[in-house]
């Protein structure tokens, strides 16, 4: 028990270790001028396009960047500025009010949006260290939008028109907006807004739910490219609810003065965007299908940020076939796939170290076994967003966090294979084993582990697929691979990029799992390992005889 | 050289329920002692004391002239045959490597001759039958194969636990036959444990009768049966005599 507990001990410190010494280099290459500026995200369409000017922006100016696009929401965001893990992302004065400062102001201060980005820009940088650069100039407010003809049916133009009406409306709007305070909890206490059920639903596809009529009535951006796309109704906050949203880079404090040339060149952007301009910008991405990455280079370029000449192949190119999409993209999707590999063959190869001996440890103390590997089983009842998310605070965000939930995924599956596999090994020939003087460790390593062997590797093959689906959602964390076009895809409503990741994804699942399967041939028992025929003829024989 | 078996006023007892209660019996040197007894008679337990597979709570147990805990258990197992009804051969080991296992575990430099020569012994020549895995042999060879593991390293003694009980009746006779012409060239001694009373009266010299963990009677099979010293073991030769007077009709 105490050398299991020591080892896993030493595991955990080993991660620790790791995360330690990650950050410490960052630290230490901060020195010099050559470390990249990470820029992130939030995962929807507006941030993915800010995300995406500030990185050109900065490469325009000679700096390497990158790009952590649709790196999470709010508080997985804000968390990695804080912690240093990223150097800017696109936020809004009304969301670090309420959803990080969890403050409201007088209605006369709400409604002047100089004065709310005055007192958010101090209290950031007194509280956290981190410093709000001039507004871009656009606000992005909440829009709660209807069809068109919803709003006719019920007579509905403002927020107040549609709290009256609310139980007889179904409203599909995003978690985050559901919980947050200036969201659906606030519009119910200010309004009396009581729909008469809240489905909770992505970014992506909540537009679509609109328009199929799933829901009646959703949460939106005011510069959202789909509201017009889908010729929706805005209705009117006529009691001044929402906080202003007024865009700005927000940067870690350590920024300026590591690297005074980046804050400077983000700072060119401040009051260059308004939101006639974000709108059209938003419909390229969102409703024309347009690369991000032409898109951003085609405003900086038109405001004279960046030189050259604007693209125009972009459109033929993005209503291309999708096996012409995915060619298009194959070395980013080989490097992806590779990463994706990576990290579930290290996540993978923990898992087998700590889980085997953890489950030969358990088969000596049968009474611990089934609450101990119990315990592992719960975690499995964890969704993998959410574990990936109790990462951040205690691992930050990126590779190691990612890999620490992926390993606690795998751990189940081949503890539980070890322990089932090495109990339920040949009884008999255990016991004969033991009746002719073996000891114990030649009883383990020459009868219960070969015997065994078959199936441990099935334990290895259950949680090697696991972690390859479950790798997927690693990108909501930064840590890269195939999630990262699913997770751009989703924010974007983008299906061709989903599927550019989740295809490639389900392959790496099969090939994978044919691979293990291969070893598991190779490593059985070598009474096993003969074909088919043979074992037929030799229960004939036995028959017979 | 056969080795001497004994056990002094053994008791020993599973949670609440008594297994052996001052249990005493001899096996000279070079004899066959059957153990014969309903299930949970205790002759299982008493047979498992010998190899210290039960560590008796009280008494003595003797392997030739010594306590069995004088060594550790490993190295008296190795010095000890042991066939247990389900030969419990490892599947996934060829039979030539199965029947040189305790030769290998005694280091013994002709190991695999040795496993050929018990091969033999019982009637499985080594380049028909060695190089097979378990799974390709009948339900009689592969107790052929655990009799010769069993004797491979030239043990003393050897101890059987029901080894013909899962066999059909021609195989068992079979076997018996064969076991009882080795066992008598080997002069091994041979601690044997049967529910059969037949089978007991055909291998043994001798006969112990166990039941509920108590010895009823012990002695040669024909003394049980012309003065059985209880109702009980009356009433047991009664019965296989029945099952054979079936079968003269």
């Amino acid at each position: 028990m105490r050398r299991i507990l020591r080892s896993l001990a030493l595991v955990a410190f080993a991660v620790a270790a790791g995360a330690h010494a990650q950050s410490t280099v960052t630290e230490t290459s901060t020195r010099g001028q050559q470390r990249p500026v990470v820029i992130a995200s939030k995962p929807f369409g507006e941030s993915y396009l800010l995300c995406e000017m500030f990185a050109q922006l900065l490469e325009s100016r000679g700096m390497s960047v990158e790009r952590r696009p649709g790196l999470g929401a709010t508080e997985i965001a804000f968390g990695a500025l804080r912690t240093g893990a990223i150097d800017a992302y696109p936020e809004y004065t009304g969301t670090g009010l309420v959803a990080v400062l969890h403050d409201s102001l007088p209605d006369s201060v709400m409604a002047d949006s100089r004065a709310v980005f005055a007192l958010v820009a101090r209290r950031f940088a007194d509280e956290y260290g981190v410093r709000w650069l001039p507004p871009l100039g656009f606000q992005n407010t909440y829009a709660i939008a209807v069809t068109r003809a919803t709003a006719g049916k019920y007579h509905l133009r403002t927020l107040s028109d549609l709290a009256r009406e609310s139980p007889h409306l179904t409203a599909g709007f995003t978690a985050d907006f559901i919980g947050r305070s200036d969201g659906l909890v606030g519009l119910s206490r200010v309004y009396g807004l009581h729909p008469r059920a809240v489905r909770p639903l992505a970014p992506a596809v909540k537009y679509q739910a609109l328009a199929s009529g799933a829901v009646d009535v959703i949460d939106g951006y005011s510069t959202d490219g789909l509201l017009a796309r889908y010729d929706l109704v805005t209705l009117i906050d006529d009691r001044h609810f929402f906080p202003p949203y007024e865009a700005a880079a927000l940067v870690n404090g350590k920024l300026e003065s590591q690297m005074p040339n980046a804050v400077a060149a983000l700072t060119l952007l401040s009051w260059r965007l308004d939101e006639k301009t974000m709108r059209q910008l938003n419909r390229r991405v969102e409703v024309d299908g347009e690369d991000v990455r032409v898109v951003a280079a085609d405003e900086l370029k038109t405001l004279g940020l960046i030189g050259g000449t604007q693209s125009t192949a972009r459109v033929e190119k993005s209503r291309s076939g999708f096996g012409r999409y995915m060619w298009d993209r194959r070395s980013d999707l080989a490097v992806l796939t590779l990463r994706h590999l990576l990290l579930v063959g290290l996540a993978l190869l923990a898992a087998v170290i700590v889980a085997v001996p953890l489950g030969l440890f358990l088969e000596r103390t049968r009474p611990l076994a089934e609450p101990s590997i119990g315990a592992l089983g719960v975690l499995q009842t964890i969704p993998s967003i959410a574990l990936l998310a109790f990462m951040i605070p205690l691992l930050g965000v990126g590779v190691i966090p990612a890999l620490v939930a992926l390993w606690l995924y795998a751990l189940y599956p081949i503890a539980r294979g070890t322990y089932t596999g090495v109990r339920d090994a040949d009884p008999d020939a255990v016991a004969a084993a033991e009746a002719l003087g073996t000891t114990p460790v030649q009883r383990l390593m020459w009868v219960r582990l070969p015997l065994a062997a078959p199936v441990i590797m099935a334990g290895i093959r259950t949680a090697a697929v696991i972690t390859v689906g479950a790798a997927t959602l690693a990108a909501f964390i930064g840590a890269g691979g195939l999630g990262e076009p699913i997770v751009a895809g989703l924010a974007l409503a983008d299906t061709r990029m989903i599927l550019s990741g989740a295809l490639p994804a389900a392959v790496l699942a099969l090939a994978v799992d044919g691979v293990l399967g291969l070893v598991e041939r190779l490593i059985a028992p070598a009474h096993r390992r003969e074909g088919v025929w043979r074992r037929r003829e030799s229960s004939v024989r036995e028959r017979t005889a | 050289m056969p080795t001497a078996l004994a056990a002094r006023n053994v008791s020993h007892r599973f949670g609440s329920v008594v297994a052996l209660d001052d249990v005493s019996i001899d096996v000279p040197a070079g004899r066959a002692v059957a153990l014969v007894g309903e299930s949970g008679s205790g002759k299982t337990t008493l047979l498992r004391c010998f190899n210290r597979l039960v560590e008796p709570l009280r008494g003595e147990v003797r392997v030739g002239n010594q306590d069995v805990r004088a060594q550790p258990a490993v190295l008296l197992r190795r010095e000890i045959g042991y066939v247990q009804q389900h030969g419990g051969l490892l599947p996934h080991w060829r039979v030539l490597r199965n029947v040189a296992l305790v030769p290998i575990l005694r280091e013994m430099a002709d190991a695999v001759d040795a496993a050929r020569r018990a091969l033999d012994l019982v009637g499985l020549p080594v380049s028909d039958f060695g190089h097979r895995f378990p799974h390709e042999l009948s339900g009689g060879q592969r107790q052929r194969v655990a009799l010769a593991r069993s004797i491979a390293a030239r043990p003393g003694v050897i101890l059987l636990d029901e080894p013909f009980g899962a066999l059909d009746a021609i195989s068992r006779a079979e076997l018996q036959e064969s076991f009882d012409a080795m066992r008598r060239d080997l002069s091994v001694t041979t601690l044997l444990v049967t529910h059969d009373l037949a089978e007991a009266g055909r291998l043994a010299d001798e006969v112990v009768v166990m039941r509920a963990g108590r010895i009823e009677q012990q002695g040669a099979m024909r003394t049980l049966i012309t003065a059985p010293a209880t109702d009980y073991v009356a009433r047991l030769i009664e019965r296989a005599r029945a099952g054979l007077e079936a079968l003269r009709l």
